[in-house]
């Protein structure tokens, strides 16, 4: 008897706790606001059936409890019953599916017009790296890499040469401009992940992967590392601050280009 | 097929008599035995001493997750060795053993009326094999370096790398070869379980007469003979790349300053060999408890189980289907997005066979006679935390519902209420069920009550608010939780409570573990079909069980598992091989 009446209050507790908790996602701040609508409705459906599931049971509990003289019913199938709660299942987790896939179409459709930033994850840093005046960014290789050249770009690349490098330091963006961001990794996983752009992805060493977004509040956010790296994994964090338009060339203009910090290393390695 | 259940003949002899070994010395009794029950004896005390194991760091863990800072002995590598331990102790070497080794020695030769595994022997080698693989395993923890430190999923290239607690010591060596010894025994262990099933059922045991227990133990084994091989090869390549320098998973790599002598290897294949067996694994656990989730509620409701040949059928589907929804564990991987798509639609089909399963549970409720013993409430239970756990499977299985809460609290309280709480109760509940056959006593009623209250209660209080956490951002996988801005003051107040229920709830496995011992000689006695079951294993002539099962003559099956209360019947229970027609019992075929 006891079992119904906390049945119950599992479903009411869990409710009320849902509703009325302090603990819930930090307020958005990219174009991703897809993603917790598809959450809310995810939310909704799966919780109507926990609820009606678990009240369903308290209620058998209840009733058919085992009483003197009492005798269980004897129905081995009922096909009509079976089909009929088959069906219904598939329509909820269409419902689900389905928004969840075109939200997913637009998360892998990059938009023509994003700008490339290249973010490079090591043990227990990050590195960016954007574009220079030709809009291309360079070829790298984790091969490439030394004390001189932290990020491995091809020092024979043309295209390299005039890219904006930012070792171990903040990352700006512009707010409102579709980013498209490149992760490489020069060492072990990582993932670059700010919970406010809901956004995240694997960095891979010795492949590029990529996820794309829209900041849309200017403002100071944390980088965090999603994937276990090692012992530094928990203290592996950054800083990307979204900036308007005119502070973020203001920032730009005082980076320094790949060309620019390797010329003291090639007059050193001349002599 | 042939017809071989006529109501009053019997059956055709299909099954040879079997020739057993007969143990010549107090060794061979009960030590190098070659009887299945022994040997699931051993397998489920084995797999619950290294459970404790895994309980104890669990416990750690949470000390530093609630009170960070507070105590100085679990550095950040002692932190991740822990979880590491916890997980893959758990996962493999807690719930599969248990499930499979435990659960399927004992009850497979005894649902299916044979008098024992086919291979005695190997079945034999398969337990000392697991328990050299045990030993292995915990000989990581002594060490130099101690154990490793990389995660449960042993992600390459950080689990051989220096940043890693044991990545250039012995720990991860010591996890991969016992790993490797895991499977080696297992393997003989689970070719005992399937040929046993399909050959030595015993005369009218028809595959759908079956229990849905070994419906379910015997579709996990299938399932992990089919995916160990790709963590086998997993374990071995990583082996080689740690121990030989080859570079199957290792690219060019730069590990503090230098570069390494790799090159041209692929991180993610690693992910998508663990994953191929990770995920089936998933269900390698879950199957065995569905199964016999099933026959708890059944048994306990006096009502046959609600849609049997669904029930298969969804056993069955869900194996076949978990073979293709690996790589949900690796949305964010970096993978071609364009999978995405794909896994993401299988995963969410599998929700319908589930979702069934459920359903035919509660409908077994529905008009039964419920008697709330020990057993059924673990199952009561089971279907509470299975539902959560299942449903906020559906979140991380949508696949851009998955982006922000991958690696994050919200993964590891899904998981664990589905895989690790939800197939636990039903083991307890189980062992509750079980435990007057073994030993011929019943276990301790009260003892029984606080164990439940506190174990369904605490790990729901442990769990379900840990997806809020996780739906705040915070990732999963940090021992320091200070430095990170999502996490607010109130959280860790949370985190705190928390920690406080996983000491509750572990010290009620300890009055458990008592009981356990207590009741062997104080338990009530129990007669040798206390809960008035149907199935084989509560009509031996004796309890326990002697050797070879079933005294002279092996049991004949004349209906399903499933005859309770049936109408005009003079008992609520008709066992399988009573022969005769009575009342109007209809069994599906």
């Amino acid at each position: 008897m006891a079992i119904a009446l906390v049945l119950v209050l599992v479903v009411v507790g869990s409710v009320l706790f849902h509703f009325l908790s302090p603990w819930w996602w930090t307020p958005i701040a990219s174009n991703w606001d897809y993603i917790d609508n598809t959450i809310i409705i995810t939310f909704w459906i799966t919780g109507v059936v926990f609820a009606a599931v678990v009240l369903f049971m308290a209620y058998c509990v209840f009733r058919f409890r085992h009483r003197e003289g009492n005798q269980a019913a004897y129905e081995p199938e009922n096909k009509r019953l079976e089909w009929w709660l088959t069906i219904v299942t598939a329509i909820g987790v269409t419902a689900m599916l389905v928004p969840g896939l075109f939200v997913w179409n637009q998360f892998v459709s990059v938009p023509s017009d994003a700008t490339e930033v290249e973010v490079v994850g090591q043990q227990w840093q990050w590195s960016f790296r954007l574009p220079g005046k030709d809009g291309k960014l360079g070829t790298s290789d984790t091969r490439n890499v030394s004390p001189e050249n932290p990020l491995g770009v091809d020092p024979s690349d043309a295209n390299g040469q005039d890219d904006v490098v930012v070792e171990a330091a903040d990352l700006h963006l512009p707010v409102g401009k579709p980013v498209k961001m490149l992760l490489r990794s020069i060492d072990v996983l990582h993932d670059f992940y700010v919970p406010e752009f809901r956004a995240k992805m694997d960095m891979i060493p010795g492949s590029v992967t990529y996820f794309w977004f829209t900041p849309t509040k200017t403002g100071t956010f944390q980088v965090l590392c999603a994937e276990l790296c090692g012992q530094g994994h928990p203290l592996m964090n950054g800083v990307v601050m979204v900036d308007t338009p005119e502070d973020y060339l203001a920032w730009l203009g005082e980076q320094q280009t790949f060309a620019q910090l390797s010329a003291p290393q090639q007059v050193g390695s001349a002599e | 097929m042939v017809d071989v259940t006529p109501a009053d003949g019997v059956p055709p002899a299909e099954v040879a008599e079997m020739e057993l070994y007969h143990p010549h010395s107090w060794w061979t009794k009960y030590v190098f035995s070659q009887d299945a029950k022994v040997i699931a004896i051993q397998y489920s005390a084995t797999a619950t001493a290294i459970g404790m194991v895994a309980l104890v760091l669990s416990w750690m863990m949470r000390l530093q997750l609630g009170f960070p800072g507070t105590f100085d002995f679990i550095t950040p590598e002692a932190y991740y060795q822990f979880i590491t331990m916890h997980g893959m102790i758990m996962v493999i070497y807690l719930l599969t053993a248990l499930f499979l080794g435990g659960f399927g020695n004992y009850l497979i030769p005894l649902m299916v009326g044979a008098r024992d595994m086919v291979f005695p022997y190997v079945n034999m080698l398969s337990y000392w094999i697991y328990l050299l693989a045990v030993l292995v395993l915990v000989s990581s923890f002594f060490a130099p370096g101690g154990p490793t430190g990389a995660g449960w999923t042993l992600y390459p290239p950080q689990a051989i790398m220096t940043g890693t607690p044991g990545g250039q010591d012995w720990g991860i060596i010591l996890m991969l070869v016992s790993l490797i010894l895991f499977i080696i025994g297992f393997t003989m262990g689970g070719l005992n379980y399937v040929v046993t099933v399909l050959q030595a059922r015993t005369r009218g045991m028809t595959l759908m007469r079956l229990p849905l227990t070994v419906w379910g133990i015997f579709t996990a084994t299938v399932m992990a003979l089919l995916a160990f091989p790709a963590l086998f090869v997993a374990c071995v390549m990583m082996l080689f790349d740690r121990a030989l320098g080859t570079s199957f998973f290792m690219p060019a790599i730069v590990e503090m300053g230098e570069q390494l002598q790799h090159g041209g290897g692929s991180p993610i294949l690693f992910q998508h060999l663990f994953w191929f067996f990770g995920h089936p694994e998933v269900y390698i656990v879950a199957l065995p408890a569905f199964g016999i989730v099933s026959d708890l509620i059944s048994t306990h409701a006096r009502k046959n189980i609600f849609g049997y040949r669904m029930m298969v059928w969804a056993i069955v589907g869900i194996g076949a289907l978990s073979f293709v929804v690996w790589a949900h564990h690796m949305y964010v991987s970096g993978m071609h997005p364009y999978f995405g798509f794909f896994f993401a639609t299988t995963t969410l089909i599998i929700a319908v066979p589930t979702a069934i399963k459920v359903y035919n549970w509660v409908l077994t409720l529905w008009r039964g006679d419920i008697h709330l013993t020990v057993p059924m409430l673990f199952a009561l239970a089971f279907i509470v935390t299975f539902v959560n756990g299942g449903l906020t499977g559906l979140f991380l299985g949508n696949v851009v519902v998955d982006v922000p809460l991958s690696d994050t609290m919200f993964v590891v309280a899904h998981f664990h209420m589905v895989m690790g709480v939800a197939p636990i109760l039903v083991i307890l509940g189980a062992i509750y069920h079980w435990y007057p056959k073994v030993t011929g006593r019943m276990l301790n009623e009260a003892m029984g009550q606080f164990h439940f209250w506190v174990t369904f209660l605490g790990a729901y209080l442990i769990f379900f608010p840990m997806h809020y956490i996780g739906l705040m951002g915070v990732p999963r996988r940090y021992n320091e939780l200070t430095a990170t801005t999502v996490m607010t003051e109130s959280a860790h107040d949370l985190n705190a409570f928390i920690s406080i229920m996983a000491f509750l709830v572990g010290f009620a496995q300890i009055v458990f573990l008592f009981n356990l011992i207590w009741s062997i000689r104080h338990g009530r006695e129990a007669g040798g079909n206390p809960w008035r079951a149907t199935t084989l294993e509560w009509q031996t002539s004796e309890t326990p069980p002697a050797h070879g099962n079933f005294g002279k003559e092996l049991p004949i099956v004349y209906r399903w598992a499933y005859d309770y209360s049936v109408p005009g019947a003079k008992e609520d229970f008709i066992p399988q091989n009573m022969p005769g027609s009575f009342g109007s019992s209809r069994e599906p075929a």
